[in-house]
């Protein structure tokens, strides 16, 4: 990253990150495929289950053409893809895209909606803590984060139930939104997930904005600044705060793409319609289309976020920009 | 909270009648109206209000799930498609008997081999057809046609012809006789739609439309004002929501998110049912578990071994530590207590270590070592169960090694392939389909791979029998073969739990399949 940058700059560094982009998501569209065949059964025995008999098998098999070998039917699926055609579900013949389209935007929605609470409250926390550093308030916030991350989700998914929705009757106890709500309605229905969520990925965030402003406060223009006799609170704002926001900005995204990816456990303890559950359903009926489908999209849900969270560090740094 | 308990449990069981129990409750100084034992015994006597949406929040719901009648395989499209969209030609009702529904009256030839039925005039399909003998014809080849992807084929595969006599008059030809032809005409599977259409588009003749079907997220249907049964499907609209986690559902549902659950967690019920304004449901039908052993490979073959491990079993403990108490101790054979003929003068088999060990010491394997395969997905509380076992049977000097296989897969790659293993069975409305389908000789879901000369010939000559005393002997007889030798262990029977807001009215729960036969959507109403 730091070797790529040249005078002209981000164009052609966003350009060939693009391009390496890609080809990481055709790589991994092979590994899915792979690995779905490498699971025992198909989906006409994963499909039928307990009623399966060798005949409904064999029918399920011949009119989805799992009994061609699986390199045509990957080449087969590829060239689709590649002309914009995500196929049809295996399972129940619904074209990839309506069941994908919805879930992918209640996702990021979902994702969204965490992230504007989370990030605000992560950085402002970490710039305290870094304010306050060894003091009582700075070992309160680290513990109460740590804490709260220490916890699996569906724990503190249980527990904010169990208080706002039970106890005290304030929020709904699941969050099956859909298309006959308003947006406000989906706010609100959305609540606790966004509040479990927003509790499992602030310490991340919190204790990386703590770490890098405390580095770049041992450095001699700090020094410098406390000798001009400024406020300690201009110093770590204005003076550390920028120069700490790359190592920052990286962790953000990460944690936004656990946002947007890796939130299954919570979608099921609210009963969330998002992709995760979809992802986790398709896998075990080994419908293939689908699975790529939800994997590619993951896949370039990171691909993204970390290629703007690059871009963004070398903007936020000119040293970036022009190595020696 | 315990005399509580003890006058719930007198006036349940009608050692007490309602006054009395209000009498006496209210001398203990509690308030009546938080008892669901009440609530549930006013439910029955309440007349049916039109209107209201009912939600149900539903286990059992999977992305991958279709509106096919011949891939209704889980709870959730079950419910939908059986219980709110669509008819059959015969209906369980809530005694267990066939009646007509799609039908209006059917006859048969004495051998039982030809069957005429006489389909209801001017019923309506959601599209504005009326349905006559073409559409059922049509449908019941959905699931006969060669290259059908049906779970419902080998249920018709007896059906030779089906002929139409007029336009509302058919008459089926089966390969031989079968006096219970009526009830395999009301599976689930076997809804009547409409003639040339894909039926994955949820046209059907049922007492609400479908109006959107999100696959294990959400369906909904609105009532059907064409209708015609006229005291059924209550609501105005009908919501059904796929929740898979048990403590979802059971918050959605106190917090009046949802007006209907099943599959209650059995770990919590009894704290459930003291929740004021819940109501919590019991059925008991002919679910059960079974540890199939494949009587065609050794030790399995030999049934002093497949006896001792029958004696090795204490069934009373099984269904206190599994199933918390919400089932019935089984008899080493598949017949419900709510089936027709369950033979309830046999014996019923004891825990007994002594007779395990002649067994097993008769047949020669002291020493073995058996391997129970066992995974969650055969039933909640297998793997668990297979530890049970495992100390239970370790008192008769029986060795058993749980393996615990994964879940993904397990009925592909365990179920009928390992030599013994935990099995899930939902059951069957007649002992003639349980039979056929699970211990006949050649049978595709034969899973102990078992073949009993007599066993087979009675299955045949019963199945033709019309004559209801001489079926019960020979059912009873069967019944009887089963246990002493065939190769499964029976150790349980499980009910069904689940629960309702009290604003729910129902009348007595049919026991066929969960939530009143899967019919909660048309037979329920909201109280006003």
């Amino acid at each position: 990253m730091m070797k790529l940058a040249k005078p002209e700059g981000i164009t052609a560094l966003v350009l060939k990150r693009i391009g390496l982009g890609l080809v990481t998501l055709w790589v991994i569209s092979l590994l899915i495929f792979v690995g779905v065949e490498a699971l025992p059964g198909d989906l006409a025995e994963a499909v039928l289950g307990q009623s399966a008999t060798p005949e409904t098998v064999a029918a399920f098999r011949e009119e989805l053409k799992l009994d061609l070998p699986p390199h045509k039917r990957y080449f087969a699926w590829l060239g689709a893809f590649i002309q914009g055609d995500f196929g049809n579900s295996l399972a129940n013949q619904r074209p990839v895209v309506d069941l994908i389209g919805w879930r992918f935007a209640n996702s990021l929605f979902l994702a969204g909606v965490t992230a504007l609470i989370a990030v605000p409250v992560a950085v402002l926390l970490g710039i305290l803590a870094a304010l306050y550093r060894n003091t009582l308030f700075d070992r309160l916030i680290s513990m109460a984060t740590l804490s709260t991350i220490s916890f699996p989700e569906f724990f503190v998914a249980y527990i904010l139930i169990a208080l706002l929705s039970v106890q005290m009757v304030i929020f709904p106890s699941i969050s099956n939104i859909n298309d006959q709500m308003n947006f406000w309605q989906k706010l609100y229905a959305i609540i606790l997930p966004c509040l479990t969520l927003a509790m499992v990925v602030t310490a991340h965030m919190m204790r990386q904005t703590r770490a890098a402003i405390i580095n770049i406060l041992s450095s001699p223009f700090i020094e410098m600044a406390n000798l001009k006799g400024l406020h300690r609170l201009r110093i770590v704002v204005l003076h550390a705060f920028p120069n700490a926001l790359s190592p920052v900005i990286n962790v953000i995204a990460l944690n936004l793409a656990y946002l947007v990816v890796g939130v299954v456990i919570v979608e099921v303890v609210f009963v969330y319609p998002g992709l995760g559950q979809l992802l986790v359903d398709s896998v075990s009926k080994r419908d293939i289309p689908v699975v790529q489908a939800s994997g590619l999209i993951f896949a370039a849900t990171y691909v993204l976020l970390n290629l703007s969270a690059d871009v963004l560090s070398i903007i936020s740094n000119p040293r970036l920009r022009n190595p020696r | 909270m315990k005399t509580t308990e003890e006058l719930e449990k007198l006036l349940l069981a009608g050692k007490l009648s309602r006054r009395e129990f209000i009498a006496r409750i209210s001398a203990l100084g509690l308030t009546v109206t938080l008892s669901p034992a009440l609530l549930s015994a006013t439910a029955y006597a309440d007349t049916p209000k039109r209107g209201g949406r009912l939600r149900l929040g539903l286990n059992g719901g999977a992305t991958s799930d279709t509106l096919d009648p011949g891939i209704q395989l889980a709870m959730m499209p079950q419910t939908l498609v059986y219980g709110t969209l669509a008819n059959s030609l015969v209906e369980i009702n809530a005694e267990g008997d066939p009646v007509p529904e799609l039908a209006e009256s059917w006859e048969s030839a004495p051998d039982a081999k030809t069957w005429v039925f006489k389909l209801r005039k001017g019923v309506e399909f959601h599209n504005g057809k009326s349905m006559d003998a073409d559409d059922v014809i049509y449908s019941m080849n959905w699931h006969i046609k060669e290259g059908t992807k049906s779970a419902a084929k080998a249920l018709v595969e007896s059906i030779v012809n089906i002929k139409k006599d007029d336009k509302h008059t058919l008459s089926f030809e089966l390969a031989s006789g079968n006096a219970d032809f009526p009830f395999t005409l009301s599976d689930y599977h076997l809804v009547v739609g409409p003639k040339d259409t894909d039926f994955s588009e949820g046209i059907f003749t049922g007492g609400y439309k479908l109006e959107s079907f999100e696959p294990g997220v959400r369906a909904f249907a609105v009532h059907n004002p064409n209708y015609f049964k006229s005291d059924r499907a209550w609501f105005d609209e009908v919501e059904i929501l796929g929740i898979n986690d048990v403590n979802a559902r059971t918050n959605a549902l106190k917090t009046g998110q949802i007006d209907v659950m099943n599959r209650c967690d059995l770990k919590t019920v009894h704290l459930f049912k003291r929740t004021p304004g819940i109501q919590v449901m019991r059925q008991d039908g002919y679910k059960h578990f079974t540890f199939a052993m494949r009587t065609d490979i050794a030790p399995y073959d030999n049934n002093d071994v497949r006896l001792a491990l029958k004696y090795a079993v204490d069934r009373e403990q099984m269904v206190k530590t599994i199933l918390r108490g919400y089932g019935r101790v089984g008899n080493d054979h598949p017949i419900s207590v709510a089936n027709r003929y369950h033979a309830g003068d046999l014996p019923q088999r004891q825990y007994d270590p002594d007779k395990a060990k002649f067994h097993l010491k008769k047949a020669g394997l002291a020493d073995t070592t058996f391997k129970f395969h066992a995974a969650e997905a055969a039933f909640k509380g297998a793997v668990d169960a297979g530890a049970l076992y495992k100390e239970q049977a370790a008192q008769a000097g029986i060795t058993i090694d749980v393996v615990r296989e994964p879940n993904d897969g397990y009925w592909s790659n365990v179920w009928m392939k390992k030599p013994w293993c935990a099995v899930f069975w939902g059951g069957r409305p007649t002992e003639d389909m349980m039979f056929s389908t699970a211990y006949a000789k050649g049978a595709a879901w034969n899973d102990t791979f078992w073949d009993h000369s007599r066993f087979n010939e009675l299955l045949v000559a019963a199945r033709a029998e019309l004559d209801e005393k001489k079926r019960a002997e020979m059912y009873k007889e069967m019944q009887g073969i089963v246990r002493d030798e065939g190769g499964v262990v029976v150790p349980m029977f499980s009910a069904d739990l689940s629960a309702a807001n009290d604003k729910v009215g129902h009348g007595k729960l049919a026991a066929n399949w969960e939530l009143d036969g899967f019919r909660a959507p048309e037979r329920w109403w909201f109280k006003s």
